[in-house]
């Protein structure tokens, strides 16, 4: 195991998160592809900590505000879209993007 | 045996994945993410920050669920008995994902790593409360203030009556117009 092998696994978790976001029009399944992305930021994160510098503890801190990051897009996302469903009975990104016309 | 758990973790996660977005049903969709993230948090136990894997594995667990709970409230389709793809731009999102993974691969297979320094803590979860408690505690005080700011927000959007509902289109309603009355004063 080295650091290019976890780092090139936390970029293929990242960019097939990327395809998610970018191709799903159903919002929840786009917060799937977003959840995917926020996973390889901190399996980068965390391999960087333990090959490059595991004494260092901010490295740690840094995993803790990704971990936290991802729960705050959860929790909005979900909050977003049933504020969405509630006044318009959509679910999806398109018919969103027609509110504005 | 390090080496193999990180390959069959490595594989899972990205199968997992990959299979977030062909599965057609939404629940199998969420359990297959599900798996993907339990195998970030096991490679991050793999890592040496066991509190750090053991948190992510024990939060993706309660979201996941929840999230399986949205997924029938607000889905069509939540147990795919029939093949559906809301999908939108599939070709273009494929390149600038291909583009994106190539930049990437080529910056970590090029980039001069600096070698290890230093030596793990023999306990990095001690460390990390240590940090968390004292040089880091800014941060710490942020994301509680970012993780109440959201609980305000998520309430505030997810309410069904607002205050225009409560005290008029102009807000100038002496008293609030609620369904059901009580409180303080009300």
């Amino acid at each position: 195991m080295t650091l290019e092998l976890f780092l090139l696994l936390a970029a293929a978790l990242f960019c097939v998160g990327l395809f998610g976001a970018l191709t799903q029009q159903s919002i929840v399944m786009l917060m799937m592809g977003l959840e995917l992305m926020l996973g390889g930021v901190i399996l980068a994160a965390a391999a960087a900590w333990h090959y490059i510098a595991p004494a260092a503890s901010e490295g740690q801190v840094l995993i803790v505000v990704a971990v936290t990051a991802m729960a705050l897009e959860m929790a909005i996302g979900f909050a977003v879209v049933t504020a969405l469903f509630r006044s318009r009975e959509i679910d999806m990104t398109d018919m969103a993007a027609e509110l504005k016309e | 045996m390090d080496v193999a758990v990180f390959w069959v973790l490595a594989v899972l996660a990205v199968a997992g994945a990959v299979m977030v977005f062909r599965f057609d049903s939404m629940a199998r969709a969420t359990f297959s993410l599900l798996a993907s993230l339990l195998c970030v948090g096991g490679l991050v136990v793999l890592l040496g920050l066991d509190y750090l894997g053991i948190v992510i594995v024990l939060m993706m667990t309660i979201e996941m669920a929840i999230m399986a709970v949205f997924m029938v409230m607000y889905m069509m389709n939540p147990a795919g008995l029939m093949p559906m793809t809301m999908i939108h731009n599939k070709k273009g999102a494929a390149v600038v994902c291909g583009l994106v993974f190539a930049l990437l691969a080529a910056g970590i297979l090029l980039a001069p790593w600096p070698a290890r320094r230093g030596k793990a803590p023999a306990d990095p979860t001690m460390e990390l409360g240590m940090s968390l408690m004292g040089p880091q505690m800014l941060t710490m005080m942020t994301l509680g203030m970012a993780l109440f700011a959201t609980i305000v927000a998520t309430v505030v959007l997810a309410t069904r009556r607002g205050r225009y509902d409560r005290f008029g289109d102009d807000l100038r309603a002496r008293r609030a117009d609620d369904p059901v009355r009580g409180g303080v004063g009300r």
